[in-house]
């Protein structure tokens, strides 16, 4: 046999383990639910108890990607797909079209209401059925009527908003903590040393650190001598930051695990706490 | 031509303009503006919801046609879409056995709870796996900022999780840990947060007024 071979046949055996680990799996699933779940206790309803199933089932399904990719992942991955688009048009029909638009124009009790419901209504509906023409080569033009709308709206409010609530809000906290601590008497006489000079020590380093990261990115003037010790100290800011972002959002990602591993325990398996 | 392409920029900036300064008007005329176009946005958005709709199915329709690697598994984006879909609208949501309005969970809640939620916890649980997998692999204190990112995460992991009381208390000091990592968050954190804010908000205020000038204008698609 060649090495070739050789590779093939391990390769199918492991499959037909993996296959028959995977049959086996599943078989204990569904014993150990039908055991634990059946039959329904007071109170309980079948269509839930089916559902906490289910959602078990999904949940062992996604965390069996961490072997490896295999069918039944991929059949919950592009299920998980069309139930996100399901929900979100749902969501949008009841959020949007319904109250926006059907209600007022198919439910409208007279004509002239719907009439007065349409001249309101008339120049959105126009510009969201002209969004369609962006599915069309020839008609495509037809849709930037309706982007260029909302396009400009984001860019006009967005710079508004960028504004005011980055801008200036971020450079008013920056400043202001120092300035009120220092300067206001009243707030001054009811703190101890300490707790006068702990939030001005705090302001400074924050202040130092906003000013760095901002002179570790402003590359219209070399940083050279005095400029790339400040911009070193900007870098060293921006991997504390780093840091502890990751730490972050590894314990934000740890506590969804540990819902989980919780809704599998104390809902599926009914673990009494 | 004209109305294809000129009349699309005079709206981005007339729009654009009438966005940004209605904010500085001082009349209950401008608030009224506002709400109104929101009411539009909502309808536009609501059929652009069709256009996304439409592009994700026909990539899978193609994939199906084509017969491409993995096609049957395509049918399950139909088959959950159209299951959201027709038990969100039958009845409002309630289904053939119970009369809307109802305390009771609609199945539309019910495919929610049971199908999404399950699916998208899961998913994103899964990224702490690979993230610590990753950290496991890419983590060295070669040099001093490497260092840094490594002891700040450290110390904001560990001050996140009910043992490091514990370590603190054998010290006399049960909230040390948390309060190193409360004030990592706090000050260099939100020092280096705030400098990329500002940076980020100089930039995106830059590409709104390249829209509104007519200088970027790739919302427009191809062709003429």
């Amino acid at each position: 046999m060649t090495a070739v071979d050789n590779t093939q046949t391990s390769s199918s055996s492991r499959r037909t383990i993996e296959l028959v680990v995977l049959v086996g799996l599943v078989t204990a699933f569904g014993i150990i639910s039908a055991l634990v779940r059946f039959p329904l206790e007071e109170g309980e309803k079948l269509r839930d108890v089916i559902g906490i199933i289910i959602g078990a089932g999904l949940t062992f399904i996604f965390y069996s990607f961490l072997y490896r990719d295999n069918p039944l992942f991929k059949i919950a991955e592009n299920l998980y797909v069309g139930v996100a688009l399901g929900y979100g048009a749902i969501i949008t029909w009841r959020q949007s079209l319904r109250p926006e638009v059907y209600d007022p124009l198919f439910r409208a009790v007279t004509s002239e209401a719907f009439w007065h419901e349409l001249s309101y209504r008339v120049v959105p509906i126009v510009l969201g059925i002209l969004l369609m023409t962006r599915l069309s080569k020839k008609h495509s033009w037809l849709s930037r009527y309706s982007y260029g709308l909302m396009v400009g709206w984001g860019a006009g409010m967005g710079i508004f908003v960028v504004t005011d609530s980055y801008i200036l809000k971020q450079l008013e906290g920056a400043i202001r903590p120092l300035q009120k601590i220092v300067t206001d008497p009243d707030v001054a006489a009811n703190l101890s040393f300490f707790d006068q000079a702990w939030p001005v020590v705090g302001s400074l380093v924050i202040l130092i650190g906003t000013v760095s990261v901002l002179f570790y990115f402003f590359f219209s003037v070399p940083h050279k001598r005095l400029g790339s010790g400040f911009s070193r100290v900007g870098i060293s800011y921006l991997m504390i930051a780093f840091g502890a972002s990751f730490g972050y959002t590894v314990m934000g990602r740890m506590s969804l695990l540990i819902g989980r591993v919780q809704f599998l325990m104390f809902e599926w398996l009914k673990i009494k706490q | 031509m004209w109305y294809k392409r000129t009349i699309p920029l005079v709206i981005v900036f007339v729009i654009g303009v009438l966005a940004f300064a209605h904010n500085y008007v001082p009349y209950p005329e401008a608030d009224d503006f506002r709400e109104h176009m929101t009411k539009w946005f909502m309808i536009i958005g609501g059929f652009g919801l069709f256009l996304g709709a439409y592009s994700l199915l026909h990539m899978h329709v193609s994939r199906i046609r084509r017969m491409q690697p993995g096609w049957a598994y395509s049918a399950f984006v139909f088959i959950g879409a159209a299951g959201m879909i027709i038990v969100g609208l039958w009845n409002d949501g309630y289904g053939p056995l119970e009369s809307a309005p109802s305390t009771a969970k609609t199945w539309f809640d019910w495919g929610f709870d049971y199908v999404q939620i399950p699916c998208s916890a899961t998913i994103f649980s899964i990224l702490a796996f690979f993230m610590a997998s990753a950290a496991f692999r890419t983590f060295r204190a070669r040099n001093v900022n490497a260092a840094l990112l490594l002891v700040a995460a450290l110390l904001v992991m560990f001050g996140r999780v009910p043992a490091s009381e514990s370590v603190g208390a054998w010290f006399g000091q049960q909230g040390f840990f948390p309060k190193i990592a409360d004030l990592i968050m706090e000050f260099p954190n939100l020092a280096a947060t705030r400098g990329i804010l500002l940076g980020m908000s100089l930039g995106a205020i830059s590409q709104s007024l390249r829209i509104l000038f007519g200088i970027e204008r790739s919302y427009m698609g191809v062709g003429d």
